[in-house]
């Protein structure tokens, strides 16, 4: 077996989409062009048209799930913004990539709200961000920075406080070696850079205002509630952002009406790490190891994606060669065993959220370490493995496992690798699998507060941009891993798993059904595994983890076990300097689950809330990047 | 470790019978309020990002926080007293931080879990990032780590049980606790158009009206001499690292002024009283 068999990315059905594209210039010759720039694909439309357009797409051609939806700024290049999109269809097949381009000075673009709902926190997000104002959006306000931020920090022209370059490597640390700590030249010793005309007298901080206002909170509750025998109170209870459920920094702010939830609005932000912009600093290698702190559970699915999209601009290169077959293997085998570990978490934190604090999450837990052992015998790290790379992964699995570091207290760790991963995935994992499911799924208790609670549609589901298991359980059938698919999941036998009711007992079952579903995975990687021993890992030139990277857009997509993840990744400007992305932007699926969060929790009580998000199974890293 | 024999906690110079020493010890003050107090620290239930999970797995069964006696996470303020900042310090993430730090009584602990807690760590440059919660609140404890291990905040923990066996009663600036009256609560900082430590207010005005004429603010310059001497040290170690002296941090002299100086008074009094007593007496 060697490389033929691994499919490149993003070839299948790809006719589809481009009788799409003809039809669409055609019906709007004038709207619509080509989009011709080196590398890139899909469509330009003319922002004035957007929406009109927009539809068109969602109704006649039936790309009724907008992916992503995210801007970029071509400062220098084009002297332009533009706003890129990624439409599917949710029976399958690749993306109508199309986008709308605004002047930098008083960007405006229409929101598309009105045609996918889901495109409402990207949006705000390209608002807070970039400065783009979206035409038509009720809830414009700042989503991830507090209100009153001063600038826009995406934009290409605006400095961070410890603003050096560019690109990495710095100059002052690369080649020369000339090592500065930033806080020293900075005159407050901190990350600050107040601006130039920053008014002392008028200090305060108006972003919690800015927060409530617009929540309509100002209703004469006495009148609404006049003909009701039980007089309530209305209520603003504030979760977070530091609460007990273990979600991390995460805000809802409720409106109750009694013990009823009138509207929920979530407030993030509280753990944004500025991904993007230093993902745009850092040389295209260097952002590995930065995606294994999106979704820090599953940093294996993180990895995957973004060598999936920056390996799709390499093909358009010529030195490009395709990861080996045992490379595709070994990939699949982490993001499965990454999977389980993800919903055992994920499975575990639900039922404490449900109020079984902690016993089910410890028992939940406990065969994760199993994995985490493994993946630290192999990549060095528990947590963040930083373990694929472009055209491969960095390391061959060891031979055995076992503590170096220690040796004398850990005896027992000592296993033949292959005997380790065996005995994991045939006997223990499927076992506690069944010991959760046993335990668990008829619990009376469980039932009584999970079903019914925190229903999602499936038609809200779609239009709303949800993915993953919190799709799926609404009953529809998408996963990207068939609907679009990539690595080797092609010759690989699984079914999608898909429940119905979409309450918050389905998306437990379902994460069950999922991993059994790994399981079954994994136990077909093992006799690849076995007949791979001792074939290359890693295809391209082992002393340059890095060849160039030619200019175009790339946009690559995973099945990670939180729902699609997938990055846009541009490569721009001089062709023959500095390699960085110029746009490097993640679709985390832990943010855009959150969208239908304050729609699924209207009329709950005000207990389920955390129940329901625990349900969607966020990530904060992800969420704020 | 709650299994403190009562020969340890023995501390004194008065002889215990042998066949007693099991049940017996006479001790000072100081040594029974540290061993009480190491034995049962109880962490703040909050985690901020990635490390938080690192934090859940060493409470968890294989590792097992409970064995020092600090698996009780309570999630409120008022009832911890350790804070376990596990994760990335942001700037919107500062203020409740402080605020809960406020909100926790004394005797009071913090422990910095991971590189983003200690000083910004991957993402130090990013422009919501700060550098260490150290800037804002005092630290007892660093842990080293992207994330530790688990065994890494163990051996951390077991640090901050050694430093509050060697906090003593005697020592009143020691720490605040052990002083008089409660310690001032940290400002809470303002989310401005950038953040605003109010304890820094006082620079911030003298470089605002520096940007009011023009002149260039915000940077620090490296003083010339520094920077020659660097420059020529780079040349002769051609390429090696250098590191520069870190040049001394300002501080806002007025408000640390008047700190102790509000701290001195207070001593006075509490001497003024003492005085009293004694002479009633
Ligand atoms: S130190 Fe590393 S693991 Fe910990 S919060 Fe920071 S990035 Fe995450």
């Amino acid at each position: 077996m060697t490389d033929q068999t691994s499919i490149a990315p993003q070839t299948v059905n790809a006719g589809d989409i481009k009788t799409a594209i003809e039809a669409l210039k055609q019906q709007f010759p004038d709207w619509v062009q080509d989009d011709t720039r080196q590398g890139y694909s899909g469509v330009l439309v003319d922002r004035n048209h957007l929406v009109e357009v927009a539809r068109t797409m969602r109704d006649q051609y039936g790309f009724d799930y907008l992916s992503s939806a995210t801007a970029v700024d071509y400062l220098g290049v084009e002297d332009s913004m533009e706003m890129v999109y990624h439409a599917y269809r949710t029976s399958g097949g690749p993306a109508l990539v199309f986008k709308a381009q605004t002047p930098r000075e008083g960007a405006e673009i229409p929101s598309l709200i009105d045609v996918w709902p889901g495109a409402d926190f990207q949006e705000r997000e390209a608002y807070d961000l970039y400065g783009i104002t979206f035409r038509g959006h009720p809830n414009l306000k700042r989503i991830l920075l507090w209100e009153g931020f001063d600038g826009h920090p995406m934009r290409k022209d605006w400095k961070e406080p410890y603003y050096e370059e560019e690109h990495k490597p710095f100059d002052s640390r690369w080649p020369k070696g000339y090592v500065r700590r930033a806080e020293e030249l900075n005159a407050f010793g901190k990350n600050v850079k107040y601006p130039a005309d920053l008014d002392l007298s008028r200090l305060n901080d108006t972003s919690e205002e800015a927060l409530y206002s617009g929540m309509g909170l100002g209703v004469d509750v006495e009148k609404l509630t006049a003909d009701e025998k039980l007089k309530t109170d209305r209520l603003v209870v504030n979760l977070g952002p530091h609460h007990p459920s273990t979600h991390g920094v995460f805000r809802m702010i409720v409106t109750l009406n009694g013990e009823t939830i009138e509207s929920l609005e979530p407030v993030m932000g509280y753990l944004h790490r500025n991904h993007e912009q230093i993902g745009e600093r850092n040389s295209w290698l260097a952002n590995i190891p930065y995606t294994d702190r999106l979704d820090y559970i599953s940093s294996m699915g993180n990895n995957h994606g973004y060598v999936l999209a920056v390996e799709q601009l390499l093909a358009m290169g010529n030195r490009y060669q395709a990861p080996t077959y045992r490379a595709e293997v070994i990939r699949v085998l982490m993001v499965e065993l990454n999977r389980l570990v993800n919903h055992y978490w994920a499975i575990g934190f639900l039922l404490n959220d449900l109020g079984a604090f902690f016993t089910p999450s410890l028992y939940a837990i406990a065969e994760r370490e199993k994995i985490l052992d493994f993946f630290e015998a192999v990549a060095g790290s528990r947590m963040m493995c930083n373990y694929m790379r472009f055209q491969g992964v960095y390391k061959d699995l060891p031979e055995r496992i076992r503590g170096v570091a220690n040796l004398v207290n850990d005896q027992v760790r000592d296993f033949n690798t292959m005997d380790y991963l065996t005995e994991l995935i045939n006997e223990r994992l499927p076992r506690s699998i069944d010991e959760l499911d046993f335990f668990l799924t008829d619990s009376e208790i469980i039932k009584a507060r999970t079903i019914g609670v925190g229903y999602l549609p499936p038609e809200m589901a779609i239009a709303y941009s949800c993915a993953g298991p919190l799709l799926r359980a609404s009953g529809v059938p998408y996963d990207v891993r068939r609907a679009d698919p990539y690595s080797i999941y092609p010759e690989l036998d699984f079914d999608v798993a898909v429940r119905y009711h979409g309450d918050i007992y389905d998306r437990y079952l379902i994460r069950l059904d999922e991993m059994r579903e790994s399981v079954r995975i994994l136990k077909q990687i093992l006799p690849r595994l076995e007949r791979t021993q001792g074939e290359d890992f890693f295809a391209g030139n082992k002393s340059i983890y890095m060849p160039r990277v030619p200019l175009g857009e790339a946009y690559g997509r995973v099945e990670n076990p939180k729902g699609e993840l997938g990055y846009y990744v541009v490569s721009q400007g001089d062709p023959k300097g500095p390699q960085n992305p110029w746009r490097y932007h993640v679709r985390a699926p832990s943010f855009i689950n959150l969208t239908p969060l304050g729609q699924m929790c209207k009329g709950q009580k005000v207990a389920d809330v955390v129940a329901i998000l625990g349900s969607i199974d966020i990530v904060l890293g992800e969420t704020d990047r | 470790m709650s299994d403190l024999s009562m020969r340890e906690l023995h501390d004194t110079e008065f002889p215990i019978p042998v066949e007693m020493q099991e049940n017996l010890a006479i001790t000072s003050l100081s040594k029974i309020y540290n061993w009480s107090r190491r034995s049962s620290m109880w962490p703040m239930l909050f985690g901020l990002a990635c490390c938080a999970i690192e934090m859940i797995a060493t409470a968890a069964s294989r590792y097992d926080l409970a064995r020092f006696g600090m698996e009780v996470m309570r999630a409120s303020p008022r009832q911890s007293d350790l804070m376990i900042v596990s994760g990335t310090v942001t700037k919107k993430m500062v203020v409740p931080i402080v605020r809960l730090y406020n909100q926790m009584p004394e005797p009071k602990y913090v422990l910095a879990m991971g590189a983003c807690a200690s000083g910004g760590g991957p993402f130090k440059e990013g422009y919501h990032v700060v550098s260490g919660i150290d800037q804002y609140v005092p630290v007892d404890v660093y842990v080293p780590g992207c994330p530790p291990t688990p065994q890494a905040l163990m051996y951390g923990l077991v640090s901050l049980q050694k430093k509050i066996d060697g906090q003593s009663l005697a020592n009143m600036d020691d720490v605040p606790w052990y002083g008089v009256g409660p310690s001032d609560p940290v400002p809470i900082p303002i989310l401005g158009p950038e953040i605003i430590d109010p304890r820094q207010m006082e620079l911030i005005r003298v470089q605002a009206e520096r940007a009011a004429r023009g002149e260039s603010y915000g940077v620090r310059e490296l003083p010339a001499a520094v920077l020659e001497d660097v420059s020529k040290r780079t040349e002769a170690a051609a390429g090696a690292a250098v590191a520069v002296a870190a040049a001394p941090v300002v501080t806002d002299a007025a408000a640390e002024a008047e700190r102790i100086g509000r701290r001195m008074e207070a001593l006075e009094r509490k001497r003024a009283r003492d005085a009293k007593l004694q002479q009633g007496s």
